[in-house]
């Protein structure tokens, strides 16, 4: 219930209407409906199915942001229909009309109703969903230890709406990618200290081509997500786990370019971008740039580099050099990586598990806060002014 | 005036160094002191947080506190969307938790640093906005980009996740492009991929897709009859302009699409000359953008 009881208002809709067994394009549809502010876009979307259209197509079931059914685009981005307030809608839409529309990267099977079978479940079932439990299985019950297994609840809460797949970038040019749900939920085996198949599972995701290195990091499904499972996040933690936990080294140079990023950052303190591609085709060295598939990179790559240069973009003494940052700074640099890679287990704030400190966040100017730091007087030269 | 302390970045200094130069050439036009901060590291691009995230946390914290060191700044300023959204995933971590910053400081102690909650670090696009203002910048324009058609591309760092990079209702900070594009006097181009990835987080993993992503963006916004795109993304600029030949092969299409960085544009409406701007230095030569110019200044003469 409403805090403060609103009387019904009028809404209008605009929905998306295809029946591709019909032969006909797809259209614009709207119907004002009424309702309170604070009900959903769903109860309006079956308002207006009840009162003008009985043949408007949208899935749904539970109604409270459980079942995941509902799943559509209202005014451009993925979400909920139940779990989306109309005032809201209404707030966010370009012209006061409230957009709905199917989801994404899933082919329509009338209206709002997407094929959830031909893109989401198969790319689920892609990745094992299921425990390959360690050997031998306990009579009774696995006893975990609880640390262990809160890792995992974050993916697990995914109630499997197709939200983030709807908008996921990478799979808009590569339909083929396994893509933000399949991968958040690979993360739940992987992540789980039961699984007896971590290295396995996760030689098969990082050697796919479309598997966990071809995320393209964009946000998308970090955004759509309901249920604030973060499936990016997942992907970044399968990619860290197969790279510094498994040592896989993929052919999609996910490892390399990985470890040679890293690297160039601890040797120059700033990243070295000539060197970043010979690297991540050819190895993480110096010498990565005479590897075969570094020189094919580079091959192709080179009349791109001979106009950057003929346009003085790029300097030849950068190219080869790269730049560095002052040699006591870089030292520092150094000495954080080797504080912090030398710890025995990573150390990994989840906030999704451990919440925000209760004080409230009071953003100050920079130099608001005077820091001991401050009184150094080797930091004294900071301010060169460009 | 408004003392800033400037991170530019890597790439802005490295392979796309008409940005930094840009920066460092509009900032006295807009009385914006920049205090760069030499002594500062890579953000990682997410790549480093994706390696070993307390070391992403840890490399920033220093950035953020070298820049609370710098004396009378009011804030940070990045101009590179990928350090803005990678610094501030680091940030909403650190600030977060005063157990974990303490953490991280340990770590910086050494070096007598330390990180204090609650810096402000904002992209050059959201200084522009919310500092300078979009009057105080309208007053400024020298040359307006009249008929100038020109297409906004913000890369994912800066519009994603919204929470984290302060957007809402209030602060709508995945439209200061538009804003900013209006207020220099240029036309507003709408197009698909505005707010899409350019694709470079995986040009070296799979190429195809990446120059895909780029060259569908670019294919758009030629359709949408823009003149130039504006970013505040390098990252984006190496795979928008940079790579741009090779997107046109991969989407088989004539392309030609001049990318600007938001400094040029906003340089070449404060009167500054494309020059000087660096913009002779694109793979994309802005001819559209130039040519345009140049004839509006011998108009007004």
């Amino acid at each position: 219930m409403a805090e403060t009881h609103r009387p019904p208002e009028q809404f209008k809709l605009r929905m998306r209407r295809y029946d591709p067994e019909s032969g006909e394009a797809p259209y614009w549809d709207e119907h004002t409906i009424e309702l309170e502010p604070h009900r959903s876009v769903l109860e309006g979307i079956l308002q207006a199915k009840a009162r003008f259209d009985g043949s408007i197509g949208i899935r749904c079931s539970c109604r409270a942001a459980i079942c995941g059914s509902c799943g559509v685009r209202i005014n451009g981005e993925p979400g909920l229909a139940c779990h989306t307030h109309l005032d809201h809608a209404r707030a966010s839409a370009k012209d006061g009309v409230i957009e709905i529309e199917p989801m994404g990267n899933m082919p329509v099977i009338k209206d709002l109703i997407v094929d959830m079978d031909a893109v989401h479940w198969k790319k689920i079932q892609r990745v094992t969903p299921w425990l390959l439990a360690k050997q031998p299985v306990p009579e009774r019950e696995y006893v975990v230890a609880k640390d262990a297994m809160v890792d995992v609840t974050q993916s697990m809460a995914c109630i499997q709406c197709g939200a983030c797949v709807s908008d996921c970038l990478a799979m808009e040019v590569d339909p083929g990618f396994i893509g933000p749900a399949a991968l958040a939920k690979a993360y739940r085996f992987v992540g789980d200290p039961r699984d007896d198949r971590q290295r396995e599972r996760l030689v098969d995701l990082s050697e796919d081509p479309q598997g966990i290195f071809d995320c393209t990091h964009c946000f998308k499904c970090v955004e759509a997500c309901p249920k604030d499972v973060n499936p990016m996040g997942q992907i970044m933690r399968l990619r860290r786990i197969a790279i510094s936990d498994q040592h896989i080294v993929d052919a999609n140079n996910g490892e390399r370019h990985e470890a040679a990023l890293t690297t160039l950052v601890r040797d120059y303190g700033l990243l070295h971008e000539a060197e970043l591609v010979p690297r991540s085709y050819g190895g993480n060295s110096w010498f990565g740039k005479f590897h075969p598939a570094a020189g094919m990179e580079l091959l192709s790559l080179l009349p791109t580099a001979i106009k950057a240069i003929a346009r003085g973009k790029i300097g030849i003494k950068l190219a080869l050099f790269g730049h560095k940052i002052p040699a006591a700074d870089l030292q520092a640099v150094k000495r954080i990586y080797q504080t912090v890679e030398g710890r025995s287990e990573r150390y990994e704030l989840n906030l999704y598990i451990s919440g925000e400190d209760e004080d409230e966040r009071t953003p100050v100017g920079v130099a608001a806060g005077g820091t001991d730091g401050g009184e150094d007087p080797a930091v004294a030269g900071e301010g060169s002014a460009s | 005036m408004l003392r800033v302390a400037y991170w530019p970045g890597c790439v802005s200094r490295g392979f796309t160094p008409e940005l930094h130069g840009s920066m460092a050439r509009v900032a006295p036009l807009l009385d914006i002191e920049l205090v760069q901060l030499d002594r500062a590291n890579c953000s990682g691009c997410g790549v480093i947080a994706e390696h070993n995230q307390e070391l992403a946390d840890t490399l920033n914290a220093r950035t953020f506190a070298l820049a609370q060191q710098v004396e009378g700044a009011e804030l940070m300023m990045n101009i590179c969307s990928t350090c803005q959204g990678a610094q501030s995933e680091c940030q909403e971590r650190l600030d977060a938790s005063a157990e974990y910053r303490a953490h991280v400081n340990a770590t910086l102690a050494p070096e007598g640093l330390s990180y204090e909650k609650g810096l402000t670090n904002k992209n050059f696009l959201w200084l522009l906005v919310e500092e300078l203002g979009l009057d105080e910048l309208r007053s400024r324009v020298k040359r307006p980009l009249t008929n100038l058609k020109v297409g906004p591309f913000y890369g994912c760092y800066i519009v994603r996740p919204r929470k984290r990079l302060g957007i809402d209702a209030d602060t709508p900070r995945d439209h200061y492009l538009e804003q900013v594009i209006e207020a220099l006097g240029g036309t507003v181009i709408e197009y698909a991929g505005m707010r899409k990835c350019c694709g470079f987080p995986i040009v070296t993993m799979n190429k195809e897709a990446s120059l895909k992503q780029a060259g569908r963006h670019l294919g758009d916004a030629v359709d949408a009859d823009a003149d130039c795109l504006v970013t505040p993304c390098p990252l984006c600029h190496l795979n928008l302009d940079l790579q741009q030949p090779a997107a046109e092969g991969v989407v088989a299409r004539e392309l030609q699409m001049p990318v600007l960085h938001l400094p040029q544009l906003v340089g070449l409406a404060l009167g500054v000359a494309p020059k000087e701007l660096g913009m002779n230095r694109h793979v994309v030569r802005p001819t559209s953008v130039i040519d345009w110019s140049t004839s509006v200044v011998g108009a007004a003469a």
